[in-house]
């Protein structure tokens, strides 16, 4: 059952071969017994998931079931769901309980699914490691002195470890994307637009997108279903009509154009990685693509230009927690200025602090034009790069992560190399294009590698078509980590 | 690019962010490290490139001018954070040290 | 007081810029579905939104961005088919998200011009006009309020106010002096009522003045200017302004030296003073905001909303000056608010409608170009109801004349059934008592006679009984001719037609 997938779940659960109960407590018991040791939840409401179980189960005896009914889906932590405690990994809103709903909590209920818990991040989803998170680390269930990745790296982590049937997630320069690659699962994030923001605590509003984690492409398309839609309550929520992202899942692959681009296996890639990366093109050439040479002549420039236009977003999207209506407030204060200073000293933790400071600094008097100006312009040219690559090509591909989960306090105490862990997921996130790993195999440390695939906008069906037609010609994603009690 | 401790203390006073001179210091390195990255962007040279702000290039949906709220007083209230044990909220007004006009 | 001590020295120059914020009059915040109703139980409209919850969104409200529309048209500017909105970073209590959604770059309205009728403060100077330019006027958002006192050393924060829409109103420094300062916002106040954006209630602040004031000697470099916050009355923003400038002037000559600074009108003492914590140096961080996308205005939609303006004051003014023959003061004094041109065309065509637009002027039953009515009754207003209102602290709407009761009595002037002087009398009676011209007239035997043969009968009697005079009259002393009018009067108990009295006794007296 645990290895089964959504559609598979769904099947037997409509058949009442298992009831929603008995599934989530199965995942509860393994939650109660793996998760001490891996850290991917944060919060777990036993009897709250149960309760929606049981409701689940009713609609699934009066025939009401939807395909994800009765299915717990574990949320990352930075979704607001109402009465759950959502502290987006961060001291500052540890007590925080959400008094209402994000719209992707309200289209998972409303598709009748199971809310199995919070999972852990990265504090306001800012790290690639999941070492920022105020509640602790978050162990790779492969390899347990390694980082599951971030800033999605409890939710890669339940998935991995089979804690959870799915899991959610959120992407702004590559944290769906290198998690579910270090953790050897399958991730996408949708085209910027797709899943509404609301209630989806902000790190980087204009590359923000959240979107599914789960082991295999076709469960991807089932989450997707769920979690798109126009939300008139988001200014960028795109209006558009419904779509199934399952319905080219098994188109062949026949005549597809596959762009490689030079800069994403030039130095700094791990020939581990390179390795793993060329098998899967290999594979794919046997399907029937076709290999175009492309270039992303701007790339190179996406992780600093990112390091601006993302630390300035955050540094005025956090400035909200000031100890005054909600969250932390220090403890011993002076004056207002004291107040304000202590709390949010006290309550944001370093690389939250570090990239408020970048933001602050960059959007200046004086610094504007030079730093945040000069960002959003060569954003453009990253922007209009793949515009040109799209010409010669239908889809993207390459290494998700220079290389496999590094170990856990490996680049700890330098910010530069840990924010180049994101080189090849950045440039997607600044276009807004949707991009998604899957597995490809394992390093010669034996920990996972990911396959990145990057579509043009609104590409997902499409995308997931290309990823799914892979996982049915080779089994890197059926594989599962020792040690999780299976 | 070489940042001071003058700087980084500027921005810590502008974000609100309290810092001891030793964390000044240590900011001061790290963001110096983070700068020379970013660097590298601005030889470029982008005359005539209109700045990206949004991934898609859509315009401002409106609302109708409509309530759709009501009052959530004592529900988000109850969220407020606590002082010396108690909560910062008084006769449905936040509360916060005086400000000063 | 100190302002009314004030020696301008004539060699120095007062510059004045105004800002003004106007709060939108949209049932719901400008960018969530709160309520923006005044007067509320403390954060009792303060939704998810206003108190800046973590993942919560803003989405633009419609009816502010027609009411910007509007305020654009009616100024004659430019409204930009595309604008975006701002974060303006600063930390405050009465700012939950920590920046105020602003216009920076890009406002919704560009320059306009609005022309005020300056009537000077001293001396016999007459009034003028002066056309003042506005720079933008954009969109944004209220902040909350901060109550002080109600704990020891502790402030109190209302948001109830936070994310009402906003319409900052910017000027050109083009005023140089209070009372233009003054008529520029009272203009403005007029204005933003008369289109219906704002309902102008100063005290419950829905039209804030900041206001800059700098001097300098004429024709020499601009000087340093100091802001004076929230001015929430035309008397304040007066007496504010006469300080600041005597205070700037007295620095100045003194050797001192203007810094730049934010300053609060104390209207108990009469004084500016700056502003503490203010002080530091800001630095406001504005960049787009990502959260809301550039706001397009189509041509389409702006003449969706051109087409709902009424007839503005100004070509009002102009349509009542050119059709009724209204000394363009008088125009500007009916038109200074739309309750009393409103109250001035209801009077005039009883039946018809009271919001007549510009474009129907030339409909036959308006008007009366030339005519005497639109005169009398420009009279009446701006006389005799007006100075019943002061008397008894009442506004136009309050009046307990209704329009149609004072075009009645009107008619009756105008058709010589009453007098002027009887005419009076009936408007007390109705402004105490109620009721119609008509009745009151009948009621108190006020109609005037105009039958001539009896008032030839009474000029003969005169005639008679003063041969003496009339003797004196027809030798040339033509000033008698007041003495026999007014015999003739007291004869006929008032009620005579002066006009047809006038023309008999002439007719008489020469013989």
């Amino acid at each position: 059952m645990i290895n089964s997938s959504l559609h598979q779940l769904g099947s037997a659960l409509r058949a009442g071969k298992i009831s929603s109960v008995e599934l989530t407590q199965l995942y509860l018991d393994r939650i109660a017994e793996l998760n001490p040791a891996l850290n991917a939840y944060v919060t777990i409401k036993a009897e709250t998931s149960l309760d929606q179980a049981r409701r689940a189960d009713t609609l699934l005896a009066g025939g009401k079931a939807q395909p994800l009914t009765g299915i717990p889906v574990a949320q990352k932590d930075i979704f607001c769901a109402k009465g759950w405690r959502t502290t987006c990994g961060s001291k500052m809103l540890e007590n925080f309980i959400a008094p209402y709903d994000a719209h992707v909590i309200t289209q998972f209920n409303n598709a009748g699914a199971v809310n199995l818990g919070k999972t852990n991040m990265d504090e306001f989803a800012m790290g690639s490691s999941n070492e920022t998170s105020h509640f602790g680390t978050v162990k790779n269930p492969w390899d347990r002195n390694a980082v599951p990745g971030g800033s999605s790296g409890g939710a890669a982590c339940a998935v991995a470890a089979r804690l959870c049937a799915a899991a959610t997630g959120t992407d702004t320069g590559g944290s769906i994307r290198q998690p579910a690659a270090l953790c050897g699962i399958s991730g996408i994030k949708p085209t910027y637009g797709t899943v509404s923001r609301y209630g989806m605590i902000a790190f980087a509003s204009s590359l923000d997108q959240a979107g599914p984690m789960a082991r295999s492409a076709e469960d991807l398309a089932l989450l997707l279903n769920v979690m798109t839609g126009f939300d008139e309550r988001d200014s960028t929520s795109l209006k558009r009509d419904k779509e199934d992202y399952a319905r080219e899942l098994n188109k062949p692959l026949a005549g597809l154009r596959i762009g490689l681009p030079r800069e994403f296996f030039a130095e700094g890639l791990a020939q581990d990685v390179a390795g793993c990366v060329n098998a899967a093109i290999g594979e794919y050439k046997k399907l029937g693509a076709t290999i175009v040479d492309i270039s992303l002549p701007n790339s190179r420039l996406a992780v600093p230009v990112y390091y601006v236009l993302a630390p300035a977003e955050a540094s005025s999207n956090l400035s909200r927690y000031d100890g005054v209506r909600y969250g932390y407030r220090a403890p011993e204060y002076g004056d207002l200025t004291e107040m304000y200073e202590r709390s949010r000293a006290q309550g944001f933790g370093e690389e939250v602090k570090r990239r408020i400071m970048i933001g602050t600094y960059v959007l200046s008097h004086g610094y504007y034009d030079a730093y945040y100006l000069q960002a959003q312009k060569i954003r453009r040219l990253i922007a209009q790069d793949f515009d040109d690559a799209f010409r010669l090509c239908d889809v993207i591909m390459g290494p998700t992560s220079p290389s496999t989960a590094f170990n856990l306090g490996e680049k700890g105490d330098d910010p530069v190399q840990m924010y180049l862990s994101d080189i090849y997921t950045i440039a997607v996130n600044l276009a807004g294009l949707p991009g998604m790993s899957v597995p490809a195999g394992f390093g010669s440390n034996g920990r996972p590698v990911g396959l990145q695939i990057i579509g043009n906008y609104f590409a997902e069906a499409q995308m997931l078509n290309v990823a799914h037609q892979y996982q049915l010609a080779t089994d890197h994603h059926d594989h599962t980590p020792q040690n999780i009690g299976l | 690019m070489s940042l001071t401790n003058a700087d980084v203390r500027k921005v810590a006073s502008l974000a609100r962010l309290g810092m001891t001179e030793t964390e000044i210091e240590s900011a001061r390195e790290q963001l110096s490290g983070i700068f020379d990255l970013i660097a590298e962007m601005q030889a470029v040279d982008t005359n005539g490139i209109t700045p990206m702000s949004h991934a898609q290039d859509v315009t401002q949906r409106l609302r109708e001018d409509v309530v759709t709220e009501g009052d959530q007083r004592e529900l988000f209230q109850s969220l407020a954070p606590q002082y010396k044990g108690s909560p910062q909220v008084e006769a449905g007004l936040y509360l916060v040290p005086q400000v000063i006009e | 007081m100190i302002h009314k001590t004030i020696v301008r020295a004539p060699e120095w120059e007062i510059v004045i810029g105004l800002e003004v914020h106007t709060q939108l009059s949209t049932s719901s915040k400008i960018f969530s579905g709160a309520s923006t109703t005044y007067g509320a139980e403390p954060n009792t409209q303060a939704d998810a939104v206003s108190i800046a919850l973590p993942g919560v969104l803003p989405v633009l409200n419609k009816g502010a961005v027609e009411r910007a529309i509007k305020f654009g048209l009616a100024v004659g500017a430019h409204i930009a088919p595309r604008s975006v909105f701002a974060r303006k970073n600063y930390f405050y209590p009465d700012l939950p998200k920590g920046y105020q959604i602003s216009q920076f770059d890009l406002p919704v309205v560009g320059q306009g011009v609005l022309t005020i009728l300056v009537e000077p403060l001293s001396g016999n100077a007459k009034p003028y006009e002066k056309v003042v330019r506005i720079t933008r006027a954009h969109l944004e958002e209220d902040a909350g309020k901060s109550v002080h006192g109600e704990s020891q050393g502790l402030t109190g924060v209302d948001l109830n106010r936070a994310g009402t829409p906003l319409l900052e109103i910017v000027s050109e420094p083009d005023m140089s002096s209070a009372a233009e300062a003054v008529a520029y916002a009272k203009t403005l106040h007029s204005l933003v009522r008369w289109i219906g954006i704002c309902d102008g209630n100063m005290q419950e602040g829905s039209f804030r003045c900041d206001v800059n004031v700098s001097v300098r000697r004429p024709g020499g470099p601009l000087g340093t200017r100091r802001e004076i916050k929230n001015l929430n009355s035309f008397k304040f923003m007066q007496q504010a302004i006469d300080y600041e400038v005597q205070w700037q002037i007295d620095t100045l000559e003194n050797g001192g030296k203007i810094h730049q600074a934010t300053v609060l009108f104390d209207a108990d003492k009469g004084t500016t003073h700056a502003m503490r914590s203010k002080e530091e140096a800001h630095d406001y961080r504005y960049f787009p905001d990502p959260d809301l996308l550039p706001l397009e205005i189509s041509e389409e939609w702006k003449e969706q909303v051109r087409a709902t303006l009424p007839e503005l004051p100004e070509a009002k003014r102009n349509r009542y000056v050119k059709d009724f023959g209204l000394s363009s003061y008088d125009a500007g004094i009916l038109t200074a608010s739309r309750e009393v041109a409103d109250f001035f065309e209801a009077a005039l065509n009883p039946p018809q409608s009271p919001l007549v637009r510009g474009e129907a002027s030339s409909s036959p039953d308006k008007g009366r170009p030339g005519g005497v009515e639109a005169k009398l009754c420009a009279n009446w207003l701006i006389g005799e109801v007006s100075a019943q209102l002061n008397r008894d602290g009442l506004e136009m709407q309050q009046s307990p004349v209704t329009p149609q009761q004072l075009g009645g009595m009107l008619k009756r002037i105008a058709d010589g059934t009453i007098s002027n002087a009887a005419a009076k009398e009936v408007f007390r009676t109705m402004w105490a008592e109620g009721g119609d011209a008509d009745s009151i007239i009948e009621a108190k035997g006020l109609k005037q006679v105009s039958d001539s043969g009896a008032i030839e009968a009474i000029v003969d009697e005169i005639i008679a009984a003063n041969a003496d005079k009339v003797a004196e009259y027809r030798s040339g002393k033509d000033k008698l001719f007041g003495f026999f009018v007014g015999l003739a009067m007291k004869a006929s108990n008032g009620k005579a037609n002066p006009a047809q009295l006038n023309d008999i006794l002439k007719k008489k007296l020469a013989g």
